[in-house]
């Protein structure tokens, strides 16, 4: 037993302090009162009043002393900002805050806007460095659209699931499978194949057009449920109502429920990550592209 | 008739290592064992139970050999030595009497006090006589032996089934293997441990289609640990089990059982009936033999000398029957025994080499240096809670305990360092220093009395820094070791009451208080527990009596416009009910307990005539109520303008008491608005502890979108810690709650913990680095790898065991928690409660 002695310090008696933590309430649009969005609106201010108050002959491009600081600046901070895919996935024991980096991320991508734009001295066209230009602009405009999601999605995702999981969710959907496939066999053929279109025809996820519209009608429980709801209400007017269809039913709605939850919690996931789909590949093409731009700048003067 | 010179009854650890030992030795003996097995009590543990081998620095003597492992490979090692030692024993022998057979020993009369029904006494003397004694068995045939040694543990006889048809051959008294039947009607009888742990046993494997039915006589479990019965209504609600409560056996037949239940007799189908409703003490027998117990109290131990002999001269006792229960302990009596009876009377404890070490540190006293014997008299003569102890019990109190000396000057711990123990002063004196922000301010603890016990009793960081004023020996008492001295003695656990009041009071009101000042006020101190949810303070009514929290915590409430208000929560340590003493008016708020709570209740009469005397206590009282007053009008203020915001802060506030917020010391919360739902922090916890992750995000519950994830809170007093048979389990010097690697993995800390927050797993094999799997897509990438994958990569891994595995709240990273740190939206933050519930988070919900 000894050999295996805990490695941990025990009680010393002396007050050890407690490695400093970020306990502030704050998400990362507003981390430590923005400074980030300050230090990215300085640069801004700093590189469009250097771009007015100069006037470089023949005019503003990326080869004048402006433009080769801008473009530095620029190509240095894709790089940095692309460098977050890493960062998120090296925790290691020092101290750093994602938050931060994601707070930085997004306010100094969003000054790359002015400064990327500056460098060009709006000289656009049809060549590669017009398409690094380009590809910049998207993946700003992805992060955009991916802060807009990050912004209102979480609540209502939050809303959806209450306390539930999505596992939970999943296995929800399990129970009432098996009860139903209980519930089903006094019942006949017809009705049993009804139900057999439930358990086997139902996709909680549906097709990529189901996915896209929201629309589910055409699914194996959707239909069953109308077709099982058609029956119960002739049954009802003729005046000979059958329990067990009602029992079928009632598991059939109970599903539609719980798929319709699951279904908004996959689409609400999907929409947090669909954006990081176009972001993450085109800032690839990106830096492929950048590097093409730098290398013909130097090769082709 | 055959003559031995030592007989041996009963084959448990104690009695086979003596009579191994015997063997050794060459003297003439017999082990007597009543079943046709050794080591009974050991034998009737579930098939695969693991045996414990603690404490673990205990060093084994016995000539049989004994670690940690599967009941039957410790069963079979004894089989195998105790052959090889040719031991002498007698299977199926039963000793109904032993008696003496030499001249009656002057003056030696057994007095046998029995208690009858109707609470009358009848005492019967017996006149010992001198050995050698003779042994009678059950079946007739006696045996002389010099002398005795008595090892039948404390488990006695099986109480049987009184009920018609409890011979019947399907009536078992013990469970070996649980899995040995199947497709059976099976009903256990017993709400104890026994009972329960059988019967969760059998209905363990769905596979094997027993039906199991627990029988209760009461209503109630209360005698089983509270983990097996959460287990047992768990396996109830899963549908493996049923349990019939108030209700007896009736009659058994040949498949069939009768119960009378509450609502009447019910017949039902049964081929098995387990029946575990514990077992007849055999102090009967014991005292027969006329060995004389310590008290009369029913959990009392024989009277023994230092070698272990009873009152009856030549009868010795040993193992649990003499207060020991643990395997380790008794095998080294058992050799210790033989020893003494041997003639080797100088014979050392086997602690004794322990104790040694921890006194070796200390100055040698007049004399050249004290035996540990001495040691140990000395700290029990000096230090005052010490004093109701036997050598026996300090012995063994010393083991959970250290002994150190300390230079003038040195610090023994400082302010907010976490700590649970207390300290005893044996000699020398020690300084706090009562204000933080000026160290020369000392207040001087003498000799012969304790400090420390705020950290023992509330579980919280420690008040203020103490240093040694003079050289001084203290003793440090960890917080088990201090619990169980409190319980075992009375005059202990009084004393510390008393100074732990004392002391709390002057720490809180500080303002120049001498304990001879709050004499009249501890005097009608009262200590007092209060529920969770209870109120020691309602609104409106009149009192003035003053509470002190010293353990768990409280919320303070208000109505406004008919609805509770939530306006503060009140760690312990803290106290309430102040306002009442001083203006006398009614109590201005409800204050209830967030968890289990004790309060010290100081009657409100002889707190003014302190009040009185002493007018800086007075002003300092008033400050704090100015304060709370503010409080109460901000939050008055608030709710015309925004009571919605009140509400909301209420509502979260209550929800996260709910939780159990209350008793947390550092809590994981994350703000579901800003969650992605990305588990960076699961991942980021896996990455950064052996690729396994300790919480689980998105279960847990959740209030206005503030969701409370499935992620240790560091508790106060840890439910964790209450069960743990390595004890592996301890707060570290940063305040978290950790497991060691002793961890056996039994899983009774999982059990235990009330929030989930424990998990049973194994380590997975190291991942490939992270770069080969961003480059290349070797390995499993960041978080916690898939079983499957483990499996993969390492052929070890199923078969490596589960060990306990929870939060550590990253302690040795310098960065603080991975979890907080790896949130890109700031949504996950670990704060501590009072951190937390304060107007500040009004303040922010009002944004």
């Amino acid at each position: 037993m000894a050999s295996t002695a805990p490695t941990r310090k025990a009680m010393t008696g002396k007050a050890v302090t407690r490695a400093p933590r970020d306990t502030a309430h704050e998400g990362f649009l507003n981390h430590r009162r923005a400074r980030w969005a300050k230090v990215a609106g300085i640069i801004s201010l700093v590189a469009l009043l250097a771009y007015m108050l100069t006037d470089p002959t023949p005019r503003h491009n990326g080869g004048t002393w402006l433009g080769y600081t801008l473009g530095s600046i620029g190509a240095g901070m894709i790089v940095w900002l692309s460098l977050l895919g890493v960062r998120k996935r090296v925790i290691g024991a020092r101290p750093f805050s994602l938050k931060g980096w994601t707070s930085a991320h997004v306010y100094l991508g969003l000054s790359l806007i002015v400064i990327g734009t500056l460098h060009t001295g709006f000289q656009l066209g049809w060549n590669v460095h017009t398409l690094a230009w380009a590809l910049m602009m998207i993946v700003i405009l992805s992060g955009l659209w991916g802060i807009s999601l990050y912004a209102t999605v979480p609540e209502r995702l939050s809303a959806n699931r209450g306390e539930v999981t999505q596992q939970q969710m999943l296995e929800a959907i399990r129970t009432l499978d098996r009860q139903m496939d209980l519930a089903a066999q006094p019942l006949g053929a017809d009705d049993a194949a009804l139900v057999r279109m439930s358990l086997e025809q139902c996709r909680i996820a549906g097709s990529l057009g189901q996915r896209l519209s929201g629309n589910y009608t055409s699914d194996g429980n959707a239909l069953a449920l109308a077709a099982i709801s058609e029956k119960v209400m002739a049954g009802m007017r003729s005046g000979r109502s059958d329990e067990r269809l009602q029992q079928i039913q009632f598991l059939l709605e109970r599903k539609e429920a719980a798929l319709a939850q699951t279904r908004r919690h996959i689409r609400m996931k999907a929409q947090l990550e669909l954006w990081l789909y176009i972001h993450v590949p085109v800032t690839v093409a990106l830096l492929a592209a950048l590097f093409a731009h730098i290398i013909s700048v130097f090769l082709y003067w | 008739m055959t003559a031995y010179r030592i007989a041996i009854v009963g084959s448990g650890p104690a009695g086979l290592s003596a009579a191994a030992h015997a063997a050794r030795l060459g003297l003439s003996h017999v082990l007597l064992e009543k079943t046709d097995h050794l080591s009974d009590t050991i034998y009737k543990y579930q098939k695969g139970k693991h045996v414990m081998a603690t404490p673990s620095q205990l060093i084994l003597r016995s000539p049989l050999d004994f670690d940690a492992g599967k009941r039957e490979v410790v069963l079979g090692t004894w089989n195998d030595q105790t052959a090889a030692a040719k031991v002498n024993v007698k299977y199926k022998a039963e000793v109904k009497a032993i008696v003496g057979t030499g001249a009656p020993i002057e003056g030696s009369v057994m007095k046998i006090v029995s208690r009858k029904r109707d609470g009358s006494t009848e005492t019967k003397e017996i006149q010992r006589l001198a050995p050698p004694y003779r042994l009678t068995l059950a079946g007739g045939e006696e045996i002389i032996a010099d002398t005795v040694i008595l090892a039948i543990g404390t488990q006695g006889n099986p109480n049987l089934m009184a009920c018609p048809g409890g011979n019947l051959p399907h009536v078992q008294y013990q469970l070996d293997d649980p899995t040995e039947y199947t497709d059976e009607h099976i009903f256990v009888i017993g709400g104890g441990d026994a009972g329960i742990e059988n019967a969760l046993g059998l209905c363990a494997d769905p596979a094997q289609h027993n039906t199991v039915t627990l029988v209760n006589r009461s209503a109630d479990f209360a005698n089983a640990k509270d983990a097996n019965v959460k287990a047992l209504f768990a396996a109830r609600d899963a549908g493996r089990i049923s349990i019939m409560t108030e209700t007896t056996t009736k009659e058994i037949e040949p498949g069939f059982i009768t119960l009378d239940t509450r609502d009447g007799e019910v017949r039902a189908r049964c081929d098995r009936i387990i029946a575990r409703m514990g077992s007849a003490p055999p102090r009967g027998f014991v005292e027969g033999c006329g060995v004389e117990f310590a008290s009369n109290d029913r959990l009392a131990f024989p009277k023994l000398s230092a070698t272990f002999e009873s009152t009856a001269p030549g009868i010795y006792v040993v193992g649990a029957l003499a207060g020991y229960p643990l395997i380790k302990h008794c095998m080294n009596q058992g050799h210790d025994v033989v020893e003494f009876i041997n003639g080797n009377l100088d014979l050392k404890p086997a602690d004794e080499p322990i104790l040694e070490a921890k006194f070796a540190a200390l100055p040698k006293g007049p004399g050249g240096g004290r035996s540990v014997a001495d040691w140990l008299e000395y700290l029990r003569t000096r230090v005052s809670i010490l004093t109701g102890m036997s050598a026996l019990q300090m012995r063994e109190f010393m083991l959970d305990s250290s002994v150190k000396l300390y230079r003038a000057g040195d610090v023994i711990f400082e302010r907010n360092a976490p700590g649970s123990s207390l300290f005893g002063i044996a000699d020398g004196q020690v300084l706090v220093e009562v204000n933080p922000s000026d160290p020369s301010i000392t207040v001087p603890i003498n000799a012969g009395t304790i400090f420390g016990e705020v950290g023992l009793i509330s579980g919280r960081r420690r008040g203020a820094t103490v240093r040694a004023g003079a050289d001084c020996i203290l003793v440090e008492i960890s917080r088990n070791a201090a619990l169980k001295l409190m319980s075992q003695v009375p005059s202990a656990a009084r004393e510390i009451t008393r100074i732990t009041t004392e002391r709390s009071l002057l720490q809180i009101f500080k303002s120049g208080l001498a304990p001879a000042d709050l004499v009249d006020v501890i005097a009608a101190a009262k200590v007092e527990t209060v529920r969770a949810g209870q109120a020691i303070i309602r609104e409106g009514e009149q009192g003035d009596d003053i509470f002190i929290i010293r353990s768990g915590s409280m919320v303070v409430e208000k109505s406004i416009g008919g609805k509770p208000v939530f306006l503060n929560y009140v760690p312990a340590g803290s106290f309430v009910g102040e306002m009442g003493v001083i203006d006398g008016g009614p109590r201005t708020a409800t204050v209830r307990a967030a968890v289990k709570s004790d309060v010290i209740r100081l009657a409100g009469e002889p707190f003014r005539a302190l009040l009185a005397a002493q007018p800086q206590l007075l002003d300092k009282l008033r400050g704090e109520m100015a304060n709370r007053t503010r409080l109460n009008n901000f939050i008055e203020s608030k709710k015309d303008s925004f009571s919605s915001v009140v509400d909301m802060y209420t509502g979260v506030a209550n929800f996260l008491v709910e939780q159990g917020v209350g008793e947390a010391t550092d809590v994981l919360l994350i703000d579901e608005k800003l969650c992605v739902g990305c588990d960076n922090c699961e991942k980021a916890c896996a990455d950064t502890h052996d690729g396994l992750s300790r919480l689980d995000r998105e279960a847990g519950r959740t209030y206005a979108h503030l969701h409370v994830p499935t992620s240790c809170r560091h508790c106060e007093h840890p439910h964790c810690m209450a069960d743990c048979p390595p004890n592996a389990i301890h707060r570290g010097p940063t305040g978290e709650v950790y497991i060691d690697d002793t961890c056996i993995g039994c899983g009774n800390c999982q059990r235990n913990c009330p929030y989930g927050v424990i998990r049973m797993d194994k380590v997975p094999p190291k991942k490939p680095w992270l770069l080969s799997w961003f480059l290349f897509g070797s390995g499993p990438g960041p978080g916690e790898p898939s079983h499957k994958w483990a499996k993969k990569a390492d052929p070890a891994y199923a078969e490596k065991a589960k060990k306990a595995i929870k939060c550590d709240m990253c302690s040795g990273q310098e960065g603080g928690p991975a979890c907080v740190r790896a949130c890109p939206t700031g949504a996950a933050i670990r704060v501590s409660p009072e951190q937390f519930l304060s107007v500040a988070l009004m303040a922010r919900e009002g944004k």
